[in-house]
């Protein structure tokens, strides 16, 4: 059993897609998450599972979803434009709370863009993409060890939650060879399923053990729990009923509160150097350069996001009541930049600078120095 | 044998659908074909997309995924493959399959997947109120060709068939028998088979077309049926002109167009497809 290796970090997704015990996968070839779809189809008949490589992005999300229903974890991997061609079945795995993860190696957009540069502009289209109300957990690695780590988390909450995640990872990220360890022990969360035999309210939450989760046990296909699953609004018999107000609120307030109430638990940050004057926020492949200023100078402190999606708005308000200033790195126009900046200003925090890259380039260290001796005007 | 009541959901009776639909014919023919195959309901999983035919199989009392416009076929695949025990059974329309989901429906047909799909062809959309859909006939009034449908149809079969299906057949809603055989020929064969059912539309298609009597619209629907084995034409999908038009000369072509044996994508990856 090989305990390490040296990987890029979309082999890196694929080998912790197996370590979760992903059985299913589908999906289409697009730069730069290629390489996860080869690994897949590598990987899964070792340990018995299937591949598929569908006809789109569409079918792929949507073989997914089904093979997600006859009990197996699932997932597909893509880039922006096959992100964007996936977001209407996310909704459906959100509305027929379905166990599935997605992930998307981030490049430049809008449109083709830039196939083989890194970005980080699809942070709202995780949030937003699909219509309707709803919430979404979305994860950034910043590195192949993460990559691995959060593709397991990733499961992990897909299948608590019974709701898709989605890793938000970049070309810069999923395209750089590191040491990668394969940890022993990992927890894994399986999926609660009904027993064999007819089940009257299958979308009834009641079912759980720990109702705070808001989350019923599984029908799983072929175990004759003979339920109907749409992606109407649907009342707790699993039967469309779309004229009645209260179904739909109760329907979403639902499934929107499982994550929302639940945001302690899922959320995940990285605090460096708490007490210092000037707060920077950072995720993804800019986070590396940020962890570098910050164990070069003990006065940064540096909140690094591993959970965008929900925003880790508690940790945000903590740092910031605290400190002059905020600096916020991304590469793209501004996303969870508005986020922090409404959270930051509840806690106090009036003062926020943006540094942001866009079309490939990448945030340096001294750069990033720079511009906070900028802000202290020093 | 499955009772109608185990089959279908009797707490959603009555069905939605309008008065002289087809697929109060197509749901008749198809609880009939599911019990002559000896299908175990609770080893079956009926898929759908959006559409009036789409909503079969909320009716039936099974497992069953009603899901995105067009992506049945794709949510059916990850479902045979992720438990190839499970009978898996695609109800869906010509708008919902020759249009937004015409990818995944030829693709299905190249892979041979191990899936039975049954097409209500009603020639229009009827749940959004009777727009033209890529099988509405030359010449037809709908809401969005009020001068007349300029385009020609599909032939969902003649695709099917070209795409590469093991078994496809057409018939009418006025082919009960002959339909329910097919439906059940489909269950029982390995790999893609698609059976495409001419539905009738009084609501939309009749309507707009004066034949929004439903007897009358059925009697038409016989009386300009011709059978393949009448044509007298060479099996040849490739032939010209194509007998597996939906319109030959005014008819449509009615009867079993394919019944191959390629291997199906189960049993290309060296298992058995067993029953769908």
């Amino acid at each position: 059993m090989i305990e390490e290796d040296f990987l890029s970090g979309n082999e890196a997704v694929a080998e912790g897609a197996i370590a979760a015990g992903c059985k299913f996968f589908a999906g289409y070839p697009i730069t730069p998450s290629t390489e996860i779809l080869e690994a897949m189809a590598r990987l899964l008949p070792k340990v018995g599972g299937r591949f598929i490589q569908m006809e789109d992005e569409l079918a792929s999300i949507a073989a997914a979803i089904g093979a997600s229903w006859t009990g197996k974890k699932s997932m597909t991997a893509t880039s922006g434009p096959g992100f964007s061609l996936m977001q209407e079945n996310i909704g459906y795995a959100i509305m027929t709370e379905t166990p599935v993860v997605i992930v998307n190696v981030q490049r430049g957009g809008p449109s083709t863009g830039q196939p083989t540069v890194a970005s980080q502009g699809d942070v709202m289209q995780a949030r937003w993409g699909t219509h309707g109300d709803h919430s979404i957990i979305a994860m950034a690695p910043n590195s192949a060890q993460e990559c691995y780590d959060l593709t397991i988390e990733a499961f992990n909450l897909s299948e608590r939650f019974r709701t898709p995640v989605i890793l938000l990872s970049d070309a810069e990220i999923g395209h750089m060879r590191e040491r990668v360890i394969f940890r022993k022990n990992v927890k894994l969360k399986e999926r609660v399923s009904f027993k064999d035999g007819i089940v009257t309210f299958p979308f009834d939450f009641d079912f759980d053990p720990e109702p705070h989760e808001l989350v019923s046990p599984f029908p799983t296909f072929g175990h004759k729990n003979r339920v109907h699953v749409t992606g109407l609004t649907h009342n707790i018999v699993g039967y469309p009923q779309t004229s009645d107000s209260d179904v739909q609120e109760n329907l979403l307030k639902r499934v929107i509160d499982k994550i929302e109430l639940n945001r302690s638990y899922i959320c995940r940050t990285d605090i460096f150097n708490p007490g210092g004057d000037i707060l920077i926020v950072s995720y993804g492949s800019p986070s590396r350069a940020a962890i570098e200023v910050a164990e070069n100078n003990r006065d940064i402190s540096l909140l690094r996001l591993i959970t965008l999606w929900p925003f880790p708005e508690d940790d945000l308000m903590m740092l910031a009541k605290n400190v002059d200033a905020i600096l916020v790195l991304e590469m793209n126009d501004g996303q969870i930049l508005r986020e922090v900046e409404r959270f930051a200003r509840r806690a106090g925090c009036k003062r926020i600078e943006f540094l942001p890259k866009v079309g490939g380039k990448v945030h340096y260290p001294e750069e990033i120095e720079s511009k906070v001796m900028e802000m202290r005007g020093t | 044998m499955t009772e109608l009541f185990d089959f279908y959901r009797e707490d959603r009776w009555p069905h939605m659908y309008c008065p002289g639909c087809g697929n109060g014919i197509v749901m008749n023919c198809l609880y009939r074909a599911f019990t002559d195959a000896n299908l175990d309901i609770e080893k079956t999983v009926f898929v759908s997309g959006i559409g009036c035919s789409s909503r079969i199989p909320g009716y039936i009392f099974a497992d069953s995924l009603h899901t995105t416009h067009g992506r049945a076929i794709a949510f059916a695949t990850g479902i045979k493959l992720g438990n190839p025990e499970l009978n898996v059974i695609v109800i869906t329309g010509d708008g919902d399959l020759g249009a937004i989901g015409g990818n995944h429906f030829i693709h299905a047909c190249r892979r041979n997947m191990d899936l039975s799909v049954i097409c209500v062809n009603n020639n229009i959309y009827g749940m959004t109120g009777g727009q033209q859909s890529s099988a509405t006939p030359h010449g037809f009034i709908t809401s969005t060709t009020p001068l007349g449908n300029l385009e020609y149809p599909f032939s969902l079969s003649a695709v099917a068939a070209s795409a590469g299906a093991n078994f496809v057949a057409r018939w009418t809603v006025g082919h009960v028998k002959k339909l329910t055989k097919s439906i059940r020929n489909g269950f029982e064969k390995t790999g893609f088979s698609f059976v495409e059912v001419i539905s009738s539309c009084p609501t939309n298609t009749g309507k707009m077309n004066k034949m929004s009597d439903p007897k009358e619209l059925i009697r038409w629907l016989k009386k300009n049926s011709i059978s393949l084995k009448k044509l007298n034409i060479p099996e040849n999908p490739y032939s010209t002109p194509n007998p597996l038009d939906l319109i030959m000369e005014g008819k449509i072509v009615i009867g079993t167009f394919r019944d191959a044996n390629r291997k199906s994508y189960l049993g290309l990856s060296g298992e058995d497809g067993g029953s769908k």
